[in-house]
């Protein structure tokens, strides 16, 4: 039976505008801009375009700013935004060794070819909250240096110059990569769709499994090959002119991930990779996106699955947060009816189960 | 004449991409001087929508769906016939309105010589210019590591 | 610019919203009645010979997801895929099975459906729809539908059908779940065949 129960307009709509009187708090204090949020909250601003799977600053920004600071909530915000839209085109895959770099370490090689840079990292800061930025003190402009073009050879070629690495990874048999928001998924999947999967994977449950392989739950032996920040153009075909053309350009954070592997009849022993692309400046998520990465590979070099992370149809139907509030947060919708219906079998047992003892203890009594 | 059309293709691609990294600002003061808007007839757009970007497995290997973005696409006709296109990042109706109004100018033979000096020099050189001060800035940010000699010989 | 590059960009939809809203709205009405003549006006013009009807259709359906297959006559209309690809976004399919729509100008292509996207028990969606241009619609061979959207029986006379039309849909019909469904126009008018619609002679 099923009982539609109408009622509670009032209240939403009500709700509705403390929500936004919530939101707003304070009207003598002034209310955020984009722009501050796109300038002064930028790597919750790239979460949120990672996780929303769409690149879209100022997007991003207003579905901050509309919830309240709730990462999730946003990330749903701009998923629903996609929706809207139709699908142009498919760029050229991005050429992340043509990047404008910003930041590119290697902890493998200390003399890498194009070096060290830093970049703006929170690494070697003393995470201890400044008192005197509770203000707005003067920042000073950043210091520059003299900068000769540079190649920044990848690691990974650097290692497979030798033969001591495994090559980039192959897509599916056709080439033309599979698509997770065009086609349900069907597992056992593929490489690419798994790393699409991935890349708008929540970046907590990424980064727990992640630690969850070093701890030894699918241990597989990672150094950071490198990683690297930056810039990159993206280039659209467009069928009207006949040729690719540029039509703008995106920051991304790639890390190459350099696993240890034994060696096979097939293969002689070499490293094997882990890979993580990841919109805008997201190092933390782009390693993690990395690790877990390999540790879905292990039936490709016979390692034995015994770990969550290494579970594919667990992690990549997980990993998913809106996918995962969704199903989560429902549990507070009405549910009166499954109730009652769950209540009537509780008290229908109990009756049942304490009428054989009634029945037992009045023919005790008449016995005696 | 087969290099030719490569030739004036790869003007028209290197143009069309200095379009769509171009500030609206200068784009807008541009055709202030250039055209007029009665001359142009919109044949599509402009529209936003997605494109999907692309990366590869490993940084090279085979393709995989990375994730949308939001782009802007116009086509217009100048009354002098050309058919001007443009997709640029982002959802700015008027920047890429302006793109292809733009691109449709470069096609014209008169105007295409002022469109690169007016436009496309200054859209590419103030990509330059971004581009110096990022490199600068991170280098500034390289390590220099220093070997400490221990013990003799 | 080139010949086909203006060619392609025009002939579009006038009001790209409200016209494919209307196109759509018939071809759901098309569907929902099969063997019913609906006008999908003259809203869309692509390079002749692909008719209005085709046009309009084309331009309200196809995007860049779903790939067109043109049989060999349209496939060689000088300035046809420019405009299909500038209108919809709509890739050429590299074979008959990847189409989500199949545009055929020789009706006798009609013979052999099973070359196109028949569906998945799990997905029988994921078929293809036919569109198949005729002489015209109405004063050919009287047939007689039956099936659902149809209360008892409805008729049709479309011109231009392949002998041997009959056998090939109810080989169709045999498929269901899977199995294509046929749109087949004339100049501005069409008349759908759903795959659960069964065809006779009257």
């Amino acid at each position: 039976m099923y009982i539609a129960v109408k009622g509670g307009e009032a209240a939403i709509r009500n709700a509705h505008r403390l929500l936004d009187d919530r939101r707003r708090s304070d009207r003598s204090v002034p209310a955020l801009t984009l722009d501050q949020i796109v300038g002064q909250m930028a790597l919750a601003v790239d979460r949120v375009m990672a996780e929303g799977s769409l690149y879209d600053q100022e997007l991003a920004a207003m579905a901050l700013r509309q919830a309240r600071g709730d990462m999730i909530e946003a990330i749903f915000l701009l998923r629903a935004y996609r929706t809207t839209l139709p699908r142009f085109a498919a760029a050229r895959p991005l050429d992340t060794f043509r990047m404008r770099i910003e930041r590119r370490i290697s902890a493998v090689y200390k003399d890498i070819p194009g070096g060290q840079l830093l970049g703006p990292t929170f690494d070697y800061t003393h995470r201890l909250i400044e008192p005197a930025m509770a203000d707005d003190p003067p920042v000073d402009e950043p210091m520059r240096r003299l900068s000769e073009a540079e190649n920044c050879p990848r690691v990974t070629d650097i290692l497979g110059a030798e033969g001591l690495i495994e090559a980039d990874g192959q897509a599916g048999s056709d080439g033309e990569p599979g698509d997770l928001t065009r086609d349900t998924l069907d597992f056992p999947i593929s490489r690419d769709v798994r790393l699409q999967a991935l890349a708008r994977g929540d970046e907590g449950f990424l980064l727990a499994l992640g630690y969850s392989t070093q701890r030894g739950y699918g241990r597989t032996h990672p150094f950071v090959g490198e990683i690297r920040i930056g810039l990159v153009d993206v280039e659209v075909e467009l069928p009207e002119v006949g040729f690719p053309v540029g039509i703008g350009r995106i920051r991304v954070t790639e890390c190459q991930m350099v696993n240890q592997f034994k060696g096979s009849a097939k293969e002689p022993p070499q490293f094997t990779r882990g890979y993580g692309l990841v919109f805008g400046q997201s190092e933390r998520k782009a390693m993690a996106m990395s690790l877990v990465d390999r540790a879905l590979r292990a039936d490709e070099f016979d390692e034995e699955r015994t770990a969550p992370a290494q579970d594919e149809e667990f992690v990549i139907s997980h990993s998913d947060n809106v996918q995962a509030t969704g199903f989560v947060e429902h549990l507070k919708l009405p549910h009166y009816v499954d109730f009652q219906a769950e209540l009537d079998l509780v008290r229908r047992m109990r009756r049942e189960q304490e009428r054989p003892r009634e029945e037992t203890e009045s023919v005790q009594e008449a016995a005696e | 004449m087969e290099s030719e059309s490569a030739f004036a293709e790869e003007g028209r691609r290197r143009a069309m991409s200095a379009f769509a990294v171009a500030s609206p600002r200068l784009l807008s003061e541009a055709w202030g001087r250039f055209g007029d808007d009665a001359d142009v007839t919109p044949v599509r757009g402009p529209e936003i929508g997605l494109v999907m970007l692309r990366g590869r497995i490993g940084g090279g290997g085979g393709p995989f769906n990375l994730g949308e973005a939001s782009v802007t696409r116009a086509t217009v006709r100048l009354s002098s016939g050309e058919v001007g296109h443009a997709l640029v990042l982002g959802r700015d109706p008027q920047k890429a309105r302006l793109a292809a109004m733009f691109d449709a100018a470069w096609q014209r033979p008169d105007w295409r010589e002022r469109v690169e000096v007016e436009v496309v020099a200054p859209s590419l050189a103030a990509q330059e210019e971004a581009d110096r001060k990022l490199a600068e800035e991170t280098e500034a940010t390289r390590v220099d590591f220093f070997t400490m000699v221990r013990g003799e010989d | 610019m080139t010949h086909s590059e203006a060619v392609a960009t025009e002939g579009g939809f006038a009001d790209p919203v409200f016209d494919s809203q209307a196109v759509f709205a018939a071809i759901m009405d098309a569907f929902a009645r099969p063997g019913k003549i609906v006008d999908l006006g003259a809203r869309a013009t692509a390079p002749a010979p692909m008719p209005a009807a085709a046009a309009a259709f084309i331009a309200t359906l196809a995007d860049f997801d779903t790939p067109i297959w043109l049989d060999e006559g349209l496939g060689q209309v000088p300035g046809l895929v420019p405009w299909i690809s500038f209108h919809t976004g709509a890739p050429l399919a590299g074979k008959p099975d990847a189409a989500r729509f199949a545009v055929l100008s020789d009706a006798r292509e009609l013979l052999d459906l099973g070359r196109f996207a028949l569906g998945t028990p799990e997905y029988p969606d994921r078929s293809a729809t036919i569109i198949a241009v005729l002489e015209g619609l109405d004063g050919g061979e009287r047939l007689v539908l039956s099936g659902p959207g149809i209360e008892h029986e409805a008729f049709m006379e479309p011109r231009g059908l392949p002998s041997g039309f009959l056998a090939a849909v109810a080989r169709n019909n045999a498929l269901f779940p899977l199995g294509v469904d046929i749109l087949l126009v004339a100049g501005a008018k069409a008349l759908a065949l759903a795959r659960t619609t069964r065809i006779r002679s009257a």
